[in-house]
């Protein structure tokens, strides 16, 4: 399971937006995982623990309802220093990046949860449809309109800042 | 950004969508290509799609923090043993006491370590296996040297591979020898043996072991297709067929008993 850990931390903040929630349920998930894992007989071991960290993560979520948790692009309006250094061209580019970089992370933590899921798994883990379906427990229909509909809200929503 | 999505004007839109997201076969992608030439809305879905990915790539991927990553493992060591009782936790408590103790631990650290790193791997070597089995399978593709003769099909594999796999012939005990191919896999040219039981095709892999092979669960079953893994003489031997498992386990014991 190691080398999906990051993939795991990924989805797991973005679905809980807020980092200490996520690191709680992705503890959780693992240790889950390890207890489960001798049962485990699919063939795709990625999207195995990835439902399992969207499960503990509905999970607390349905606990935490009605506790507001401050949005994942809260806390980073100041680019930090990594972000600005590691883009390749001039300051003043790099640091116009990084702002857009966090108008797009406080857009797609916007999303409803089920879309943020669906296009979070497909872009930034390149899972298959096939992949998605499982680890949302979802069937691929619903899985390619929701795409299509998370897409749609975000290209709106970036037209309507005026990102390009 | 709560107003609901318009419906797509063409109803070929989720397609553009799947070619984009590579899940289309050509054939499909050949025919949605005849399709958007000709449809305006297709060819702005695509455009949008683009932009849209454009947009979504602007955000840096982050991978765990090293803090975060050394608690969870902290999380799972301690949680292996409770996740891997040992087998008579509740006869009594004797088995706290004694060597059986240390055995549980270290039977749960195995456990830990087979969970972090090495099933995901085995995994997905088995599935390669599997799809390089029924790939063989097809009209032409089982064998590059054909025969029954343990001495024709090893020298066969002098100067193709850079070791010399064991080949023994079990026409005797019901497993005949019918050929060879070469094949590749686990990033490395295998010896691929292959064997008649009945009416079934037995595909045995042979490749040099590198380092410690650990003996995890050694077999397994994918698409009704049954797989044997052992070590032998520094080699490392996968069987895949869809004979039964027993008459698999038979075949990997016959081996496994000629030195």
């Amino acid at each position: 399971m190691l080398p999906h850990l990051d993939a795991a931390y990924t989805l797991a903040r973005w679905l809980m937006r807020d980092r200490e929630a996520a690191e709680d349920v992705l503890q959780e998930a693992m240790v889950r995982a390890l207890t489960y894992f001798a049962s485990f007989k699919g063939v795709n071991p990625r999207a195995w623990l990835l439902q399992i960290v969207r499960n503990t993560a509905y999970g607390s979520l349905a606990l935490n309802r009605g506790v507001e948790t401050v949005p994942l692009a809260a806390d980073s309006d100041e680019p930090t220093a990594a972000e600005l250094v590691s883009a390749e061209d001039n300051p003043e580019t790099a640091l116009l990046r990084s702002r857009e970089s966090c108008q797009v992370r406080t857009l797609i933590a916007a999303l409803p949860l089920e879309l943020r899921e669906t296009l979070v798994l497909r872009e930034f883990e390149e899972f298959s449809y096939k992949e998605i379906a499982e680890a949302t427990q979802t069937p691929i229909g619903t899985v390619m309109s929701r795409l299509w509909r998370a897409r749609q809200l975000l290209a709106q929503a970036a037209a309507a800042e005026g990102l390009p | 950004m709560t107003a609901p999505a318009p419906m797509p004007a063409c109803d070929k839109v989720l397609l553009v969508q799947a070619e984009f997201d590579g899940e289309l076969d050509a054939a499909q992608a050949a025919a949605l290509e005849a399709h958007r030439a000709e449809c305006p809305i297709c060819q702005a879905a695509q455009a949008e799609l683009r932009r849209t990915r454009a947009l979504l790539r602007t955000e840096p991927y982050e991978p765990t923090p090293g803090d975060v990553r050394a608690r969870v493992f902290a999380r799972l060591r301690q949680a292996a043993p409770e996740a891997m009782p040992p087998p008579r936790p509740r006869q009594s408590w004797a088995w706290l006491r004694g060597p059986s103790l240390g055995f549980g631990l270290g039977a749960a650290c195995a456990a830990l370590i087979a969970f972090l790193v090495l099933l995901p791997e085995r995994i997905s070597l088995v599935d390669a296996l599997v799809a390089d089995h029924i790939r063989a399978l097809q009209p032409g593709h089982l064998e590059d040297v054909v025969s029954t003769d343990q001495h024709t099909v090893k020298p066969w594999f002098d100067g193709r591979i850079d070791f010399s796999p064991p080949v023994r012939d079990f026409a005797a005990q019901g497993f005949p020898l019918k050929g060879a191919r070469l094949d590749y896999l686990d990033g490395r040219p295998v010896a691929a043996l292959v064997y008649q039981r009945a009416k079934h095709i037995i595909d045995l892999y042979v490749w040099p072991a590198a380092g410690v092979i650990p003996r995890l669960a050694n077999e397994s079953s994918i698409q009704g297709y049954n797989v044997v893994h052992w070590t032998q003489g520094g080699m490392n031997f996968w069987a895949v067929s869809d004979v039964e498992r027993s008459q698999l386990d038979d075949f990997a014991g016959l081996w496994q008993r000629t030195p």
